[in-house]
């Protein structure tokens, strides 16, 4: 397969390993995300999926290999919060918003800006509100911008979470299962939303639902055992009889 | 709005805070001292001291609530902020003595007289200057909380851990100051306190004066806590406190944000320290106890916790009971203060100040309640 320079790439991996105990969870792992691509993870549990997240958010570091951002910038060596302002946004499986914050203090919260304390400390509102007014409008939030975040329905709070990574305007989004647990109605609306959200940016989605996968409609990567098995369409991969195994064989 | 980026935003709550407090600064020494003493309305002199005790305690209950009820660190070392800073204090009172300690030495202090030193240490010098004093009293105990928490909040070490790690510093410093050879007194601490800034340490007018004193730090304390948790920075530290790794994802560097507010409230909990020595007129390591810590915690939990006003009313509340308490039945009061933490857990969680505002959400709801369904009984 022939690979692309990491120049013009957004996301490089390139031959990732982590272990913990003894137990490898990422094997030998490369994986080339494109400008503006969207991109689905699949795998069995235990893949490697999650800690794949982690180590491209500094939250692991990783035994060995490369991983590049916008083609030249080492991740390996930066904690969360520079990997974070950097550009890469993450929203984690279980829906984490700041509860006992309003739907407005949450997103005005991740609004891209300064970081540090005493920037916080002199900071005055209500510069960025047509900022927060619009990203509420694309997440449906506008009219519960005053209720605290923890009185929100699930689905509500996994669009908020999303809200609030748009709002940190990265370059490269990471979407843990964002549909688990929701309806129906919710998964189509949410497929929607980040099919928007990739029109200007990367996003990696990892998720379990095959048919939120087939809604997204990109190309699909499918982990095993720490490594890539098998990428392609959504068809392709299915008709992989390797993938086949993993997912149906044991 | 404008303009007002240095200066901190009074907000309401905060005014009236500075009003009642201010209040009880003028009207607390014209009762000792403009009202006769064989007046009903004359505030003996210990009642003076007494009440800028509580509001010592106060100060220091509030900034044990900046940092654990808005960002959620529960320090259980806070006493040792507020011991260091009366140390602090206590040196430069001892200092004050000068020749009229009961040896009569120029410089020395008795206990130092008494185990035959020679010479005065080095840390000791400076503290015969007032202003030495009071910069000693913010830094050293600022010093030690940026230098614990810059270990532990870089290695990410939370919850029980943390707090496990204060209440070992401050165990390791009473054991410290216990020591003779550390030159703070030993178990006897720093006592027989004669003059501060030139007046009589007895005198009702320094009484009044040191309890005016409280009174303003705890209102300049408010004030400082409630333009911090109003503020951008205030949220990022609830953010925090309810999910750490959400707000380091989103780019903020947690521990810049800890240390910051751990380090803001350990000089709040050293200016409450230093109040309180000339209060009572001694400090010993007895201050460094991890109980007080914990007591501390305690009239947190009771006023209400990240309320800011419920840690001054938990303190008082606290104090008031424990003064009419260890009077009346001294050896019950442990019994009765690990109760009320017991009771307050299970019946208040959200401490005094919780339970008013839910009886006002109820009212209201109430209230809403009766007036709606009016128009459809005059409808048809």
């Amino acid at each position: 397969m022939s690979r692309p320079d990491p120049q013009h790439t957004q996301l490089y991996l390139d031959g990732v390993s982590v272990s913990f105990d003894g137990f490898r969870a990422l094997n030998n792992l490369s994986l080339i995300i494109m400008p503006g691509e969207m991109r689905a993870i699949i795998g069995p549990n235990g893949a490697g999926k999650t800690t794949m997240m982690d180590v491209i958010t500094g939250k692991t570091r990783p035994d060995r290999g490369t991983i590049l951002f916008d083609g030249d910038t080492d991740l390996t060596q930066m904690d969360e919060a520079g990997i974070a302002t950097l550009g890469i946004g993450r929203k984690f499986q279980k829906p984490t918003v700041f509860e006992s914050h309003t739907v407005w203090d949450n997103i005005d919260l991740a609004l891209a800006g300064k970081r540090g304390p005493f920037a916080s400390l002199f900071h005055r509102a209500g510069a960025d509100d047509d900022r927060i007014l619009a990203i509420l409008e694309t997440i449906r939030l506008s009219a519960r911008r005053h209720v605290l975040a923890g009185s929100l329905s699930h689905g509500q709070k996994q669009w908020l979470e999303i809200g609030m990574l748009l709002a940190q305007e990265p370059k490269l989004l990471l979407v843990d299962e964002p549909v688990a647990g929701m309806t129906d109605a919710e998964t189509a609306e949410t497929a929607r939303l980040l099919r928007e959200i990739a029109q200007t940016r990367s996003v990696v989605v990892v998720e379990h639902d095959m048919t939120f996968v087939r809604d997204l409609d990109v190309k699909v990567t499918v982990l095993h055992e720490g490594s890539v098995l098998s990428d392609g369409s959504l068809d392709h991969v299915s008709a992989d009889p390797r993938v086949i195994e993993v997912y149906l064989g044991r | 709005m404008q303009g007002g980026i240095l200066l901190p935003r009074l907000d309401r709550a905060g005014l009236a805070f500075g009003a009642v407090a201010l209040g009880l600064a003028i009207l607390i020494p014209v009762l000792n001292l403009g009202i006769p003493a064989d007046s009903p309305f004359h505030m003996p002199p210990h009642v003076v001291a007494l009440m800028g005790k509580y509001l010592c305690y106060a100060l220091l209950a509030l900034s044990v609530d900046l940092v654990w009820g808005y960002c959620g660190i529960l320090s259980l070392g806070h006493g040792a902020f507020f011991a260091l800073g009366g140390y602090a204090m206590g040196m430069y009172l001892m200092r004050q003595i000068g020749p009229r300690g009961m040896y009569g030495h120029p410089t020395l202090p008795d206990f130092m007289v008494f185990l035959n030193w020679q010479e005065l240490p080095w840390y000791w010098l400076g503290f015969d200057h007032f202003w030495f004093a009071v910069l000693m009293v913010l830094l050293v105990p600022g010093l030690l909380a940026g230098l614990l928490g810059w270990l532990a909040f870089r290695s990410r070490v939370t919850g029980v851990y943390l707090s496990i790690i204060t209440q070992a510093m401050t165990f390791a410093l009473l054991l410290a100051f216990f020591r003779n050879d550390m030159g703070f007194g030993g178990n006897n601490g720093l006592t027989d306190f004669k003059d501060i800034l030139g007046a009589s340490i007895q005198a009702d007018g320094t009484r009044s004066a040191l309890f005016a004193a409280s009174a303003i730090a705890l209102a300049l304390g408010f004030i400082l806590c409630r333009w911090i948790v109003r503020s951008k920075l205030g949220r990022v530290l609830v953010a925090i406190r309810d999910a750490e790794s959400r707000t380091r994802f989103l780019g903020y560097r947690v521990e810049q944000y800890k240390l910051l507010v751990f380090v803001t409230s350990a000089c709040m909990a050293g200016v409450a320290g230093a109040l309180y020595v000339p209060q009572v007129g001694i400090i010993n390591p007895g201050e460094f106890s991890p109980a007080n810590s914990i007591e501390a915690v305690i009239w947190v939990a009771v006023g209400g916790r990240g309320t800011l006003i419920g840690s001054v009313i938990g303190a008082v509340l606290v104090n008031f009971g424990k003064t009419l308490l260890t009077n009346a039945l001294p050896e019950i009061w442990l019994f009765a203060l690990g109760g009320l933490f017991i009771a307050v857990t299970l019946f208040l969680p959200r401490g005094i100040v919780g339970l008013w505002t839910d009886y006002w959400a109820k009212r209201r709801e109430k209230q809403a309640a009766s007036i709606t369904p009016h128009p459809v009984t005059e409808g048809p």
